[in-house]
């Protein structure tokens, strides 16, 4: 085993374990924060590949953004294991099922998949980096780019309506 | 049987870099305190601490022994494994900045080339800012754990007034992208210390403004320590921390302080270059270990003064009313980043193009 290969096994026990604790921790808070270790071992998986522009948006963007904003939600609603509704259990039946359901479309469609063939490049290829990506994102996909620009501004727009009525 | 293929020449190095540029930082930041009483002591006509030690410098150390023997108290209402984790992120977040730093050139160690930075990744500024978008978390934590209202009214503070500081930051640093071409800060600093080339310092004098604003609100510091005003919010985010848990926090502020100083001097004023001087023409003069000595040290005379800089603003200027904060970071630092930007951008565009009319 070299660095690479012992990294990637670390980095794939705190990926599952973070995401298993999400779903089975009764403390909200504690839910986020395993989140937050899940997207942290997920940007070391980009780094690996030799993303690393990609590695530390989702960084900055899930970890620090979105993440701070489910925080202060959470913690001003204050709930606590008290407080949470216990959901019915047919409820929890049926989401289970319509879970495996989606699982096993995803493992039938990704079966085929040519890409399965085609190893991961570990710590080499280049479309990661941020000259690349840019290029990419300014001459071929400019116009979907821009058009999502709009979104974000149509978003904005929006929160401040409704944060004014 | 597993085979283990590890570089140990090359682990062992990066160790001995980082646990040297660690306890260098940590140095600092105990030093920083020190500085800071005796500055605030000038500022005020006293003589600040005088009595351990020759020109009170032992005081550090005393007041590092006086918070590790103080009674450790976790509230019994606390969520205790948070309330531990906030400190502990804190200061983590805090230390992992110096990663991408260049403290200097190159050295050589019995053949090998080192380089005195732990790591050149192409991307060295998002990741400042991705560690720095992390730093919310220690205060939110801590001030959640406590259970205490003023500690949560006072982490909320602190977090929203980090995330709207972090923008207008954010925007100042691209127009400086925007000058040199790229994000690692080698290759930033490089470039300053290139003869004939400027300190950005002189591109982007508006930026580096907004910069220095914005890296006050980012560490707390006054004019923005709102999060732990004091006669508002009792004691702020760390009001039911008590011993080293507390001194965690106070520390986790000195090392940040520390980090954006040399930050400042690596993006606008040369980082390691030495002023008036053509490195390279002293590497072959002086040997390359010598001048990488004499880089360290300049990095650190300039990360001095800003450190200075800091502690002179604090004694000097009175707190913001939270409203004001507000109004400052959303409505003249963010337009004033993106005017900066525009002007920025106009010029690079001319002067790669030409006059268009």
């Amino acid at each position: 085993m070299n660095i690479t290969e012992i990294l990637f096994w670390l980095l794939t026990a705190v990926a599952l374990g973070g995401a298993l604790l999400v779903v089975t921790s009764k403390n909200p808070v504690y839910s986020v924060l395993a989140l937050i270790a899940t997207f942290f071992a997920l940007s070391g998986h980009y780094i690996l590949l030799n993303a690393q522009f990609l590695a530390v948006v989702n960084l900055i963007v899930y970890a620090g953004a979105i993440m701070v904003l489910f925080l202060f939600v959470i913690m001003l609603m204050n709930l606590n294991t008290e407080t949470e509704p216990q959901k019915n259990k047919w409820l929890k039946l049926a989401g289970t099922i319509a879970g495996g359901c989606f699982l096993l479309v995803l493992v039938a469609a990704l079966r085929d998949a040519d890409s399965k063939s085609t190893m991961a490049l570990v710590g080499s290829g280049d479309t990661g980096l941020i000259q690349n990506l840019g290029k990419a994102l300014f001459n071929e996909y400019v116009i979907p780019f821009e058009i999502s620009s709009v979104l974000f501004l149509s978003a904005m727009v929006g929160a401040v309506v409704l944060g004014k009525k | 049987m597993i085979q283990l293929a590890i570089d140990l020449a090359f682990v062992l190095e990066k160790a001995i870099l980082i646990g040297g540029i660690i306890s260098v930082s940590l140095l600092v930041a105990m030093y920083s305190t020190w500085a800071e009483r005796k500055v605030a002591g000038f500022m005020q006509d006293r003589l600040g601490p005088n009595r351990a030690g020759p020109f009170g410098l032992f005081q550090p150390l005393a007041d590092g022994l006086k918070l590790f023997m103080k009674e450790e108290i976790i509230p019994n209402a606390s969520n205790k494994f948070l309330f531990i984790l906030g400190p502990g992120l804190a200061m983590m977040t805090a230390m992992m900045t110096s990663a991408v730093i260049p403290w200097g050139k190159q050295i050589e160690i019995f053949g090998r080339t080192v380089d005195l930075q732990i790591a050149d990744i192409n991307i060295g500024i998002l990741y400042i800012f991705a560690v720095l978008s992390m730093g919310v978390y220690g205060i939110m934590i801590g001030g959640w754990a406590s259970n205490n209202k003023f500690s949560l009214l006072a982490a909320l503070r602190g977090a929203s007034q980090m995330i709207s500081y972090e923008l207008a930051m954010g925007l100042s640093i691209i127009a400086l992208l925007m000058l040199t071409g790229s994000l690692s800060l080698k290759t930033i600093v490089e470039l300053q210390s290139a003869s004939g080339g400027w300190w950005n310092i002189v591109y982007q004098p508006l930026g580096f403004l907004i910069f220095i604003v914005c890296a006050f609100a980012e560490c707390n510091r006054t004019p923005f320590d709102l999060p732990e005003a004091e006669n508002e919010l009792n004691f702020g985010y760390h009001q039911e921390y008590s011993s080293m848990k507390l001194g965690f926090y106070l520390f986790a502020e000195y090392i940040n302080m520390f980090m954006s100083s040399v930050l400042m001097a690596t993006l606008y004023f040369g980082g390691y270059d030495i002023p008036f001087v053509n490195d390279a023409s002293l590497i072959e003069s002086m040997g390359m270990n010598m001048v990488a000595v004499l880089q360290g040290l300049s990095l650190f005379l300039k990360a001095a003064f800003f450190i200075f800089v800091f502690m002179w603003v604090r004694w000097t200027i009175p707190r913001f009313r939270y409203d004001q904060l507000m109004h400052l970071g959303w409505k003249v630092m963010i337009p004033l980043a993106l005017i900066n930007m525009l002007i920025t951008a106009i010029v690079v565009l001319i002067k790669e193009n030409g006059w268009p009319f």
